[in-house]
């Protein structure tokens, strides 16, 4: 029962982004359109990370590696095909068999967190440098030069299934890419609101309890791994749809701490925290792009720091928690705030 | 003759120069009940380690029903019909007891009847008013239970409860003997406990350990008259 | 022949810089079982202080081996005193705090010395074996990793602080219960890590493009090690560097540097699918 309120309170949210998002070219011009599209792919990226971190207990660093090969994926895919649609199913398709490659190493391995954490995160590291070192004729994929540290310019964007010929505008574009974000959204409500979704958190909260129950902790790790890459992966293609452009800095460190970022202090085990936290961070990183005082790498480890030491739920747990302890204390029951300040 | 519930044959397990559990043999008949009881440090809760699949033997096997579990993981022993309540409650803390249960039963059936399921096992154990509570914020003796509950859940043939009688009320361990003799009418069961009244309540064949060994193996009362069990568990029990 | 001589010299030299850049790393993670991710940052520290000494007009040797270990062993206990120590116990939250001091120092960097490449010329010649011609730096690099690496096995072995770093090894809680207090323990590891850091960043400064985001190029290599080679500082740190370090330097031979990279990782991926913790927690189990 409380599911299904959960839900629907999602779905009207829901409901009222979507009118925002279509209603938005009528009083947003292009620059902040434009604007809107590239954070709205980011937020992708943040509900991948989210899910399979705040839900599915996987630590994983490397984000961005599945990123970025959907990025490239859907790059070389669309100048070979010269159509956006097989590109961006190929982008999703890319990186989940390398999640499904990496993650069974290091989740039938048995690797701890640390390990986890550290492997991806190298992962996204040496497919940066790979990616770098492309420059070059030889290296070519059917009509597609990676081009190494430049990037590949000039990326076709997404058209109209089944007609390569009507390119869409960058309202459409835009819309596009808000209506996935919902879209991904709400596919990862159900998903978490499912037996899998209920039997991973379980194995986040106790893997050797879901293991003694019958259910094995690896297979449905690795499936959470493969959804996070796919989700990522058709984060990639939605950012290049956005700029036209890739280039190897989308492997870089940088964005890998970034996303991070998004989900600490938007908050994990929750999926509208991390959208938040990717917004707020993406405005801020914009707004010091535009001053010279700070790097933006001071202030987001700054942030970084601050959170973990004082913040450590994020702002969508903190802020639930003061609510529901609210509550508490109109109730009859005695507020329980000391073990929710001491976890 | 149809091979036993549960045997074990020369089961050993050495952690350095430590060796746990010594040549173990064990023989369990279908629906019997077994009170297994030694000192601390006798090899209890590494025995059923073992048995689950948690630890991997060194040497010896262990056959459910004739097949060979020595080694295999413990989702694959959990689908051959064993369910364990550790001796550190295992429970999933930021869940609902409701939802504890459920995932239990979720492994056999249907998310509907899962829910059935768990609503009769609620009921059964008089858990349903504390059922929306995360387990976490319970207290000890009402995770002991709730845990129970994620077994029965499961609905295991042969049932493992590793000391389920700690940190209970003298009332909630009265229920849990009355619980295990319910339960034993249709599984087997193997116990470790500390508490000799509640043994006396629900034993009928003890074993005892005794540095990883079988030090005994008979009728209750035969069992706690013993000289040597006195020696080992009786004596040190009183001494601590 | 000549090949032969200069490929042997490459892996030699391979394996001599896995020792040196990962050290300071392992050291850390075989104490404290975290990764410090902000070692590359630690080793940019050492390679700009041994170039604005330099600079300044201090010599060379003395800036790479003195000065470049102390500052960055300073800045290593400041970290721990002013971070890591409200962290103890939160593995991943101490990582993460690591990670955002990377960023911090970064951006520090770049905002005080600017993006730009700044350097030290190499202090030693170079020398020809027949057609090919090698720097004398590279011997020296592996004549410092061995000095290190002898350096730690005799503090391990011979001092009360090693004795005692190879109980907190062992056993934090068990160490505490001994008397020693866990904090200071910790502080000294830290410090003692960073200062190790500090000295590669130093001896890297004359063969490596100076700039703050430097670190980045390092870190992949040094976590492959310590991740490969397990919690036991010395013997992991060894075996890991020397078949990793052989690996990478054979592969890059064949093809390019970067899918040495490659080939090193996917066989770093491959030995922690059998060997989940490491080569040390298999092989070397409980030795320094």
């Amino acid at each position: 029962m409380q599911l299904l309120n959960g839900m629907t309170g999602a779905l009207i949210g829901s409901a009222i982004a979507a009118v925002g998002i279509l209603t938005a070219p009528l009083y947003v011009d292009l620059f902040q359109i434009m604007q809107l599209t590239v954070f709205a792919a980011m937020a992708v990226l943040a509900l991948s990370l989210g899910f399979i971190w705040g839900y599915g207990g996987i630590l994983c660093f490397g984000q961005t590696s599945f990123f970025g090969l959907g990025a490239y994926t859907y790059a070389v895919a669309a100048i070979n095909f010269a159509d956006s649609t097989p590109a961006i199913l190929l982008a999703i398709l890319i990186p989940v068999i390398f999640a499904a490659l990496l993650g069974y190493f290091m989740i039938y391995g048995g690797i701890s967190d640390v390990y986890l954490g550290v492997i991806t995160l190298t992962v996204s590291l040496i497919l940066f440098n790979l990616v770098n070192s492309t420059a070059g004729d030889f290296y070519k994929i059917g009509d597609a030069r990676l081009g190494g540290f430049n990037g590949m310019p000039g990326v076709p964007t997404f058209n109209l299934p089944g007609n390569p010929g009507y390119i869409l505008t960058p309202e459409q574009a835009w819309m596009v890419t808000g209506i996935a974000l919902i879209v991904v959204y709400l596919g990862l409500r159900l998903l978490i609101a499912s037996s899998f979704g209920r039997i991973i958190i379980a194995i986040r909260e106790n893997e050797t309890r879901a293991a003694l129950l019958g259910y094995d902790p690896r297979i449905y790790k690795l499936i959470t791994f493969m959804i996070g890459g796919a989700i990522a992966g058709f984060a990639g293609a939605l950012y290049v749809n956005w700029g036209a452009f890739v280039s190897p800095t989308i492997f870089a460190l940088g964005l890998s701490a970034q996303i991070i970022i998004w989900v600490i202090i938007g908050g994990r085990g929750t999926l509208i925290g991390p959208i938040i936290g990717c917004l707020l961070l993406q405005w801020l990183v914009t707004e010091i792009g535009a001053q010279q005082a700070f790097d933006a790498n001071f202030v987001l480890g700054a942030i970084l720091i601050v959170f973990v030491l004082l913040v450590p739920k994020g702002i969508a747990p903190t802020l639930r928690d003061m609510v529901m302890s609210r509550f508490a204390e109109r109730g009859d029951a005695p507020p329980d705030v000391s073990v929710k300040v001491k976890t | 003759m149809s091979a036993p519930l549960l045997q074990t044959s020369g089961l050993t397990i050495r952690f350095g120069g430590v060796t746990a559990v010594d040549r173990v043999d064990f023989t369990l008949k279908e629906s019997e009940l077994r009170c297994l009881i030694g000192p601390n440090g006798a090899g209890k809760s590494t025995f059923f380690k073992l048995l689950t699949g948690q630890l991997r033997p060194t040497e010896g096997h262990v056959h459910l029903r004739g097949q060979d579990i020595s080694g295999a993981r413990p989702h694959e022993i959990a689908r051959q019909g064993v369910g364990i309540k550790t001796q550190v409650p295992n429970v999933f803390n930021a869940m609902t007891v409701q939802e504890n249960l459920w995932i239990a039963a979720r492994h056999k059936h249907t998310p509907n009847f899962a829910t059935e399921l768990t609503e009769q096992i609620l009921t059964d154990l008089r858990l349903t008013a504390i059922a929306g509570k995360e387990v976490g914020q319970l207290a000890h003796g009402q995770r002991q239970w709730v845990e129970i509950g994620t077994v029965l859940a499961g609905e295991p043939e042969l049932i493992l409860l590793d000391e389920p009688a700690a940190g209970m009320t003298h009332e909630e361990v009265e229920r849990t003997a009355d619980l295990i003799q319910e339960i034993n009418k249709t599984r087997a069961l193997i116990v470790v406990e500390h508490d000799m009244q509640f043994i006396k309540m629900i034993a009928k064949t003890v074993t005892v350990l005794h540095q990883g060994a079988v030090l005994i193996e008979d009728d209750v009362a035969r069992v706690l008259e013993d000289a040597r069990v006195r020696d080992v568990y009786l004596g040190k029990g009183l001494a601590a | 022949m000549d090949i032969a001589i200069i490929v042997g010299l490459d892996v030699v030299s391979g394996i001599a810089s896995l020792v040196l850049i990962s050290a300071g790393l392992a050291v850390i993670f075989g104490m404290m079982k975290i990764i410090n991710l902000a070692h590359g940052e630690f080793l940019m520290l050492g390679a700009y202080a041994t170039v604005l000494a330099v600079n300044a007009g201090v010599n060379i040797w003395f800036a790479m081996l003195v000065i470049a270990p102390v500052f960055v062993g300073l800045v290593g206990v400041i970290v721990e005193r002013c971070l890591i120590q409200f962290l103890y116990g939160r593995l991943v939250d101490t990582m993460l705090a690591t990670w955002g001091l990377s960023l911090v120092i970064v951006g520090g960097t770049t905002m005080i010395f600017g993006n730009t490449i700044v350097g030290v010329s190499s202090p030693l010649g170079g020398f020809q074996v027949g057609a090919y011609q090698s720097s004398l730096y590279t011997p020296f690099l592996a004549l410092m990793a061995l000095f290190l690496m002898t350096a730690v096995f005799a503090v391990m072995r011979y001092t009360r602080a090693g004795l005692i770093a190879r109980a907190v090894m062992q056993n934090p809680d068990m160490a505490a219960t001994l008397g020693v207090n866990p904090a200071r323990v910790y502080m000294a590891t830290f410090g003692a890590g960073a200062a190790m850091t500090g000295l590669a960043g130093g001896l890297l400064a004359p063969v490596a493009g100076v700039v703050p985001t430097m670190g980045a190029a390092y870190i992949a290599k040094a976590f492959i090690t310590v991740v490969g080679g397990g919690t036991s500082v010395l013997w992991g740190l060894i075996s890991a560097s020397g078949l990793f370090g052989f690996i990478n330097q054979i592969a890059a031979f064949l093809t390019t540097p970067v899918f040495g990279e490659v080939i090193l990782f996917i066989a770093a991926v491959i030995l922690i699918r059998l060997l989940p913790t490491g080569i040390s927690g298999r092989f070397f189990k409980g030795r320094l």
